[in-house]
């Protein structure tokens, strides 16, 4: 046998450059998948070495190694390390929110383990042990599907976004369009869920959040498509290429108010929270889910949320990079030869501004009360729709007169 | 301070415009109305918007509220049955349940009350002492509402900043009588305790005043921090929005239904009993009634806001008058233990409205029958001329603003 020791099982893939292998799923050089990939060379090449221990010279430890099945169990590290980390930065937002609206409230916020961070462990833990209790009025499997698939098209588009032009899922040149689609399609769920549930509050929270999400979605799409027009791409990578001299804040100013809002709304959070409007409709479309369903839809909520600051800093904050500042040294084409290429400074600038917009969401949420389903809807027609149009038409003056 | 700052408050006839842009909206759905099934939803007992035990079921159609019907008396506990078997002396603890935000107020009413059956006057100082500790219950009972009426809006923050407010009162009432919420200070005859021996452990101390020194300071800081929470609410238009326009009742409505206190001020019913129908030494002191004739949620609102600033003004001349009256002038009259034969009635400005009770004596140590008349039990039974026409995301504000205390409705 070839493989005399550990070092050479683990090693035994890693000879050929990982963009000149057999099989490589990426167009781009993706950071994630190359992370998994050397993880599941230590942890795969260990496999197989013990399995070889015990039974020496059999044909699983070397399929085990072989190139193809190496790439394969390294992209299902890959997406749980793009998990992970989305999950985090959920987690994260989520005690920022915590933080900072109890500074706002004259209190502490959580306390619990570090500066309070481990309270979203101990709430974690907290629903997970809750008793499983649903009424038995309800429509079981539309209850059960309906709530799957908000959290998992949550999850999905959290997962979607790109921390930067090397950690992504897919590098598609529609990749806004596929974003916005799986954005859109939650209300669907959450209009039947609340019918499933055979509650009055959540039909009126599920008609509420449907009817509040689809007007919102259309200014939303509108100033995302004068933001592909300024960048001439509906490719992230190259609307965050764009901006690299002047963040599309400046230009598309009227927009990016707009799409705070709008984003808000989308998010369902305050002041347009009124689908879960807890002093009428008790917990509005949620009201019958308990226990780990309810801590999983809380968690999509934050999810959504955070997808909205996502979608903030990629059209209006630059993504990740930073004016006048070169980011060659982690993101350009000989990147991969510098020995810190693996160090993620242009994913933390992007999460650092992520967490930035999402900070302004919760000083808004401090200061408001909660609007009314038709002032909501006035302002979602009338106020919205006219900015987003007219945000897209000094895009096209900018564009006309040259100015880009 | 005040008074100057009233011009802010943003006028009647803005108010009015945004109410009738309202109704006009309620009678163009009318108007055009489709044919869909109403549905009754029924709010409670156990809902996030009724503060106590209660229910409210409304009828919807589609957004719109066409009819309510308020239910209570899950709380109820037989107090008027139960004081029946109890000496005098012994009702003032049940009294103090009667309320939980404004205990004050009801054993004031009870010991008032024996006192008119008897026949009695009280000291001078103790009718300032009382309304010292009326007003500071008047207060914290606003402060209460205003925190509910934060959440019922959906926001946190002024919640939090109401029930901070409030801390300071509280402190207050446990300065004067020991207990936070149900504070058994009042007396027939008298109150409990002066307020000069209020924190005076040397027996020979000079400075006697100590508490009237920390009321002081108190009304002045609340007169300021009070600012902030109006800045937090009336220069937004989520609330402001939330509030005009909406559970409008008129002058003669609120007189047909029997609604008094702040929600009839709202109205422009411009009755106050500490006013008009003075008892103790409200008399003597200076005060304006506020009185805002719009009648919808946010003149209720305004009402009650302006009333908090009138309180502090009442606290600062009630404890002038205690220092002019001094250490040694009587707080405490002995009283016989029975009470004459008769019928007594007697009522008070309790910070909900008017508050009465009615008592038949037999010349025994225990009332024959004493009646109590509670001013939330008659507001919220107005509930569906409120709510008629407004929307279900209405309902928690407009009810906010009855100001609902479940202890003096069910009794």
């Amino acid at each position: 046998m070839a493989y005399s020791s550990i070092i050479d099982w683990v090693t035994a893939t890693w000879g050929t450059p990982l963009m000149e292998r057999g099989f490589y799923p990426f167009d781009d050089y993706n950071l994630p998948y190359h992370i998994s990939m050397a993880l599941w060379n230590i942890i795969g090449g260990a496999i197989a070495w013990l399995i070889n221990l015990l039974f020496p010279g059999n044909s699983l430890s070397e399929w085990l190694i072989s190139p193809y099945t190496n790439e394969i169990f390294a992209l299902v590290l890959f997406m749980v390390i793009i998990f992970a980390v989305a999950f985090i930065a959920v987690l994260i937002s989520l005690w920022e929110e915590r933080k900072v609206l109890g500074r706002a409230m004259d209190r502490r916020g959580t306390m619990i383990g570090m500066m309070g961070f481990l309270q979203c462990v101990a709430d974690g833990l907290k629903t997970f042990m809750k008793d499983n209790v649903y009424s038995k009025k309800v429509d079981e499997m539309t209850y059960w599907w309906t709530a799957s698939l908000v959290i998992g098209t949550s999850v999905l588009i959290d997962c979607m976004v790109p921390l930067s032009s090397r950690w992504f899922v897919v590098n598609y040149d529609a990749g806004l369009l596929i974003i916005m689609g799986l954005y859109a399609l939650a209300p669907f769920f959450i209009l039947v869920s609340g019918w499933a549930q055979n509650n009055k509050y959540s039909l009126i929270g599920g008609i509420r959040a449907a009817e509040m999400m689809i007007s919102y979605e259309v200014p939303m799409l509108i100033i995302i498509a004068s933001a592909c027009l300024l960048a001439g791409s509906m490719n992230i990578g190259d609307i965050v290429n764009a901006q690299s001299e002047i963040w599309f804040m400046i230009p598309m100013f009227v927009g990016f108010v707009t799409f705070v809002m709008c984003a808000t709304a989308e998010a369902e959070r305050a002041p347009f929270d009124l689908a879960e409007a807890e002093s009428e409709l008790v917990e509005g479309w949620q009201t019958e889910y308990g226990g780990m369903k309810w801590g999983l839809i809380m968690l999509a909520d934050y999810m959504r949320g955070s997808v909205s600051c996502g979608m903030i800093v990629l059209l209006f904050f630059g993504g990740w990079t930073i004016p006048f500042v070169s980011l060659d040294y982690f993101l350009g084409p000989d990147a991969v030869d510098n020995c810190l290429y693996w160090l993620p400074v242009p994913e933390l600038i992007f999460l650092l501004k992520g967490w930035f917009a999402f900070f302004l969401m919760i000083i808004i949420r401090c200061g408001v009360g909660r609007v009314r389903t038709d002032t909501i809807l006035n302002l979602g027609w009338k106020v919205f729709m006219p900015l987003s149009v007219l945000n897209l038409m000094i895009v096209l003056v900018l564009l006309v007169t040259g100015v880009y | 301070m005040t008074d100057e700052k009233n011009t802010q408050i943003p006028d009647a006839q803005a108010i009015a415009e945004g109410a009738e842009v309202t109704k006009q909206m309620v009678e163009d759905y009318k108007a055009n109305a489709i044919d869909m099934d109403k549905m009754w939803i029924t709010m409670g007992p156990q809902h996030p918007f009724s503060h106590g035990l209660w229910t409210l079921k409304i009828c919807a159609d589609g957004e719109i509220v066409t009819d309510a019907d308020p239910i209570v008396g899950y709380l109820h506990r037989g107090w008027e049955k139960e004081v029946e078997n109890r000496t005098y002396p012994k009702i003032i603890p049940m009294a103090d349940r009667l309320c939980y935000a404004a205990s004050m107020t009801y054993t004031h009413l009870y010991c008032m009350t024996c006192e008119k059956a008897l026949g009695i006057d009280i000291p001078e100082k103790t009718k300032y002492i009382r309304i010292v500790a009326d007003e500071i219950n008047r207060l914290q009972s606003h402060l209460m509402w205003m925190a509910a009426v934060g959440t019922d809006l959906g926001n946190y923050t002024a919640f939090l900043w109401c029930s901070r407010e409030r801390e300071y009162w509280m402190d207050m009432n446990v300065r004067l009588c020991g207990a936070r919420s149900t504070t058994n200070y009042p007396r027939i005859g008298g109150v409990r305790n002066d307020v000069f021996d209020i924190d005076c452990d040397l027996p020979n101390e000079e400075d006697h005043s100590r508490f009237m020194r920390d009321l002081i300071r108190c009304c002045d800081h609340f007169d300021k921090a009070l600012w902030d929470i109006i800045y937090l609410i009336d220069n937004n238009s989520t609330f402001v929005s939330r509030m005009v326009g909406n559970g409008i009742i008129t002058r003669e409505q609120c007189a047909n239904l029997g609604i008094t206190g702040p929600a009839a001020r709202g109205t422009g019913v411009d009755y106050d009993a500490r006013r008009d129908d003075p008892y103790d030494n409200y008399d003597k002191v200076d005060f304006d009634v506020p009185v805002i004739k719009t009648g919808d949620s946010y003149s209720r609102y305004m009402v009650r806001v302006e009333e908090m600033f009138q309180s502090t003004r009442i606290i600062r001349q009630a404890v002038q008058k205690i220092k002019a009256l001094g250490r040694n002038a009587p707080y405490r009259l002995k009283v016989p233990a029975n009470i004459p034969a008769g019928r007594t009635f007697c009522k008070l400005e309790d910070p909900r409205g008017e508050s009465m009770m009615y008592l038949v004596s037999d010349g025994t140590d225990r009332p024959y029958r004493l009646k109590v008349r509670s001013p939330i039990f008659v507001n919220v039974s107005s509930s569906k001329a409120l709510l008629e026409g407004c929307r279900i995301a209405d309902v928690p504000v407009i009810m906010a603003m009855i100001d609902m205390c479940l202890g003096e409705t069910d009794r």
